[in-house]
Parts: C-alpha cells; structure tokens; sequence
C-alpha cells in the first residue's frame, strides 16, 4: 500500500500561484510581458497539462499514484485562481473613467502651477520656456505623464 | 507597478526624448516628499510635480475617484504632449491601465513636433 507521489499534480498545483505572483512581480515590469501577458498564459497552460496528467494517473493507476482526492480539490482551486487572473486583469484594470473632459488635441493644454520635489513651484509656462539642460535651448514640446503615485 | 513601469521606460530612452527637444513631466497626487522618495529609489532624473490635492488633475478631469490606497483619489493613467506654444499635439488616454503608452510610442509622437 506504498502509492507514490503524483508530482505531476503537486508541480501542476503549484505553478498556479506561481503564474499568478510573477505576473504582478515580474511581467507586468516590461511593456513584452505586460500588455499581453503570453509569459503567464503559458506558465498556466503547463499548469493544466500537468493537472490534467496528473489527474489522469491518480485515477487510471488509484493503487500506485496519490491524488484521487487532493486532485480534484488542486484542479478546482487551479481554475478559480486563473479565473481570478483573468478577472483581474482583463476586467478590473479596464474600470477607469472616461474622462471625456479631458482636454483634446489642437486646444491649449491648460495652465498650472505645481510643486516639484525640491517644494518649488513649477508652472506649466516656465516648463515650457525653460531651456532644457542637453541642449541650452526652450523645449520643442512637454510631455505631461499623469500616474497613479507611489505605492 | 504598471505606473513605474511607464516612468522607467521614460527614464531609459530620456536622452532619446531630450535630444529631440522634449521635455518630460511626470505628475501624481503624491506630496513632494514621497515624489523624492520615488525619485531616489527609482533614480528619475526628470521632474516630477504634486498635485496633492488633485486640482489640476479634476482640471484636466483625470481624476479616478478612490482608486487610491485607502480610497484616496488618484489620476487616472494619461499622456499629453504639448508643443512649444502649450497647444496639445498628441494624446494617450488608455483604456486599460496596465497597458501604457510605450517609450518607442512617445518617441514617435515626438517626431511629429519638428
């Protein structure tokens, strides 16, 4: 009655969480890996394949391989983890409003006057006049970049 | 995570941006402390200001109301480039905020102000 291991499923089970942390961790770092996240996708593609082999011994062979019951239990908690990946990802990143205010191209983008890390204030005209330190001369343009902050 | 890696790509092709005469201008609600902060840690070199109260952020109407830790309100992700006069020349309101305008992407609106 000495069953072996079923590593397919222990490895499967695994790469679930592991595919769901490294995208937040890791992927969504680089522009390749974030906006589609093929890494991911294909670290829970294996997951499945080895779930599904896994699976498949626990029940073909019950008298040599583990898993008959911790299989089904790790498959269902697989899916609803990558189910919750493409929630997230797909669904709760598109939440944004849609700033139909905003202003638009051709109009002047308005004033404003800010502070920057030094506590200086900083208007959108002197960021417009001010000469850029590589060439000694007034911008050609500003590039405005909204984000969310640090956290 | 998705912002710094927008900040980081700006970063990384600044001498590219600059040498085609633009600058870069990175606005949030954080206060000037946690924009040094930020600045320090991620090695920025290029300005970033606070708007802790979000005023210009409502002005531009990117605010994403309690979107923030704790509920705070935060921008929404956007990029504006302005030409030399001020006027918008180029606009990227994404839909989806883990896909940002990418540093080749800026590079190319940027061509369009010579």
């Amino acid at each position: 009655m000495n069953k072996r291991q079923n590593w397919y499923l222990r490895v499967g089970f695994l790469l679930f969480p592991v595919s769901y942390a490294s995208y937040f961790l890791v992927f969504a770092r680089f522009p390749v890996t974030r906006d589609i996240p093929w890494v991911n996708f294909l670290l829970f593609a294996t997951g499945f394949v080895l779930l599904f082999f896994g699976l498949r011994r626990a029940f073909a062979q019950p008298q040599q391989y583990r898993g008959k019951i911790a299989g089904p239990i790790a498959s269902l908690v697989s899916i609803f983890v990558f189910a919750f990946f493409c929630f997230s990802i797909f669904h709760q990143t598109r939440q944004l409003p849609a700033s139909t205010g905003a202003p638009r191209i051709g109009q002047k983008a308005p004033e404003f006057v800010l502070s920057d890390t030094n506590n200086e204030p900083m208007s959108l005209s002197s960021l417009l006049s001010t000469p850029l330190a590589t060439s000694h001369a007034p911008p050609k343009g500003v590039l405005l970049v909204f984000y969310r902050g640090y956290w | 995570m998705f912002c710094n890696s927008e900040l980081r790509g700006i970063e990384k092709h600044l001498g590219a941006i600059e040498e085609l005469g633009v600058r870069p201008v990175a606005i949030s609600v954080d206060t000037p402390e946690v924009s040094r902060a930020l600045r320090q840690k991620e090695g920025y070199t290029y300005t970033l200001l606070s708007d802790p109260k979000a005023e210009v952020i409502r002005r531009y109407d990117l605010l994403y109301p309690g979107a923030g830790e704790n509920g705070h309100d935060i921008a929404r992700p956007a990029e504006f480039l302005l030409d030399a006069s001020g006027v918008i020349r180029w606009v990227n309101l994404t839909e989806d905020f883990r896909v940002r305008a990418r540093p080749e992407q800026i590079i190319e609106a940027v061509k369009v102000l010579r």
